[in-house]
């Protein structure tokens, strides 16, 4: 369904917001989220700062892996490929998350949310 | 000069002046001056973010830096790019839930104070004068190289190019020019890289072993350390580089100019794998001058090894193919200033003029004249800043503005989205002790101090032993920002309650 734009819509309609917040389905959706984002974030900047803490305080990256290649070069191009698995799976789930905002927004604002 | 590279460079000048013509036709708005009407579809805004991050400081520094120093140039290219998890994990969605043009009406979605919008202007217009600078020197300093005129010409020319298309084009010139250049520039690397790795029958394990030999590092050229042998130091730079990206001005701008937060998504997609290729193919440039080019003839062209590309590209593709990179190196230069720009006159005229000083009693028409002043304004100040410039050394500028945004606006967007206490003195405090904290400390580093005679700004010890200070400015940034919070006994939940419903599923009124 798309959304009203703002000029058609009347500020005197006042959504009442805490009311959408408190409510199990938005509270259900903010963990959704939550347990999504925060390990994902929390593993990529672990996964990065890897890089430059192993490369600095050790030599054992430096050990080669095919030719001349070593495990530093190994690692850096994972970052890369992590970087766009995230975004993938990022994308997937965000779509599914379009859902929830959606029957919240029809659910508590459109129909009963307004004060 | 050779005729190839005048008509090249004409070619571009006038492409991307047919571009401003018709894009000056459609900016009628405010809308349309600072965010092209958000209507840019999820890929062409993708391509423009791209574009405004792949500056000539990537382009041609990121490849001279893996050039000169192998893996330790390498860093660069993956801080920049693992920095657009953090955008499009955390600050994407709702900053254009949020936002309509700049970073403090995003802010001030939860605050309505004026005091917020000003240090939040503050905090864009320093870092967009500071990263213009250096961006302006740099490009001075590469236009003289590349085309043989004097430096005041190179900026000239640039300034005078940069100024035309924002107060005509506005947003939606500038987005098209950066798209142009995305393209351009994609072309120029994949065309090099392909020629590089033919010579080596695509084989990457014999350019490796190739380049192990070909320059004065030997062996160790493959390994980490050449460069940034501190790990404080180097842990330090890789903070600022990932944090700091998701609080550039420009870059948060390019969220306004799409219709909503799943565009923004889509077009943060387009830009990582865009941007993503094009740091991969870093290394086939980097290695490519190396073994073709040579440390030697890239340390004299220019000290920095920005010329590695161009020389690159002469080398194995001849004269046209470094015809077509210059030109596109100048596209580039182009298209990021007026991109700042853009961001630093929003700022100017939007949160200061129209909200603070007007107090948002100001027509649409006002609105896009205030815009076009301010864009003037800021465009002739950073010219004649960077006319005095010639001979700063002015990399620590760079360093600063990601320091600033790291550590002045990442900290304030995320306690705006995710922190339910945060209120008015948090908001401030988090931007003076984030912006204050950057600055002294940049100010009283190695880039700043040098005991070698013009290694830096001025001859001296450091006192502070970072070149990027990131790693002590963004907690304090943080802890600025919970401390004016919880001094504070203001608080407002039923605010918080809209803000956080509003950027989660990106409701309207």
């Amino acid at each position: 369904m798309a959304q009203p734009k703002l000029a058609e819509r009347q500020r005197t309609s006042k959504v009442d917001y805490e009311k959408v917040e408190s409510s199990p389905q938005f509270k259900q959706f903010m963990q959704n989220k939550r347990k999504f984002i925060v390990p994902l974030t929390i593993f990529f900047l672990v996964f990065y700062f890897l890089l430059p803490i192993s490369t600095s305080y050790g030599t054992f990256l430096n050990t080669p892996v095919f030719g001349d290649i070593t495990w530093a070069w190994v690692f850096a191009v994972a970052q890369f490929v992590m970087t766009w698995v995230i975004c993938t799976i990022y994308v997937k789930k965000a779509s599914s998350f379009d859902e929830e905002a959606e029957a919240i927004i029809q659910e508590h604002i459109e129909k009963g949310g307004k004060a | 000069m050779d005729p190839i590279v005048i008509i090249l460079f004409l070619a571009i000048v006038l492409l991307t002046l047919v571009i401003t013509y018709f894009a000056a036709k459609r900016t009628k708005s405010a809308g349309d001056f600072y965010t092209a009407g958000g209507g840019l579809t999820g890929w062409q805004n993708g391509l423009a973010i791209a574009g405004d991050y792949l500056s000539a400081a990537s382009f041609l520094g990121i490849a001279g830096a893996i050039a000169l120093n192998g893996f330790d140039g390498f860093f660069y290219s993956i801080g920049f790019l693992i920095a657009y998890l953090v955008v499009l994990l955390l600050v994407a969605e709702p900053l254009r839930n949020l936002g309509k043009y700049t970073l403090a009406d995003m802010i001030n979605s939860r605050f309505d104070a004026r005091k917020v919008r000003g240090v939040a202007a503050l905090s864009t217009i320093t870092i967009v004068l500071f990263y213009m600078i250096a961006q302006l020197v740099g490009a001075g300093a590469l236009i003289q190289l590349l085309f043989d005129i004097p430096y005041w010409i190179a900026v000239l020319i640039v300034g005078v190019m940069m100024t035309i298309y924002v107060l005509f084009g506005g947003m939606i010139a500038t987005s098209w020019v950066q798209i142009t250049k995305a393209v351009l520039l994609m072309a120029g690397m994949v065309i090099i890289s392909f020629i590089v790795l033919m010579k080596f029958n695509f084989n990457i394990s014999a350019m490796f072993t190739e380049v192990k030999t070909a320059t004065s590092h030997g062996a160790d050229y493959l390994n980490p350390g050449i460069k940034y042998d501190d790990p404080l130091g180097t842990i330090s730079l890789m903070l600022a580089l990932v944090l700091g990206t998701a609080g550039l001005p420009h870059i948060l701008m390019r969220f306004f100019t799409v219709k909503d937060a799943k565009t923004a998504r889509s077009s943060v997609i387009t830009a990582t794998w865009t941007i993503g290729i094009f740091y991969i193919l870093t290394l086939f440039l980097g290695f490519g001058a190396a073994i073709y080019v040579g440390e030697s003839e890239i340390l004299a062209a220019n000290p920095g090894g920005n010329m590695a590309a161009p020389l690159l590209a002469e080398a194995i593709g001849g004269n046209i193919l470094f015809a077509f990179i210059s030109a596109v190196a100048f596209a580039t230069i182009l298209a990021v200033v007026a991109g700042l720009v853009l961001s630093g006159a929003s700022a100017f005229a939007h949160d200061i003029y129209g909200q603070i000083i007007k107090k948002g009693n100001i027509t649409e028409k006002q609105q896009v004249v205030a815009a076009r002043y301010a864009a003037l304004g800021v465009s002739v100040l950073s010219i004649l800043l960077s006319l005095g410039a010639q001979y700063l050394n002015v990399a620590f500028l760079v360093s600063l503005a990601f320091c600033i945004a790291a550590s002045a606006n990442l900290p304030v967007i995320l306690y705006t989205v995710y922190w339910k206490r945060f209120n008015t003195s948090g908001a401030i405090w988090s931007v003076v002790a984030g912006l204050g904290s950057a600055l002294i400390l940049v100010s009283m580093s190695p880039s700043v101090f040098s005991p070698e005679e013009g290694a830096a700004l001025f001859v001296g010890n450091p006192i502070f032993p970072l070149d990027n200070p990131a790693l002590v400015s963004v907690p304090l940034g943080f802890l600025g920002g919970y401390l004016g919070t919880v001094f504070s006994k203001e608080y407002d939940f039923k605010r918080y309650a809209e803000v956080k419903v509003r950027a989660n599923t990106g409701y309207r009124e």
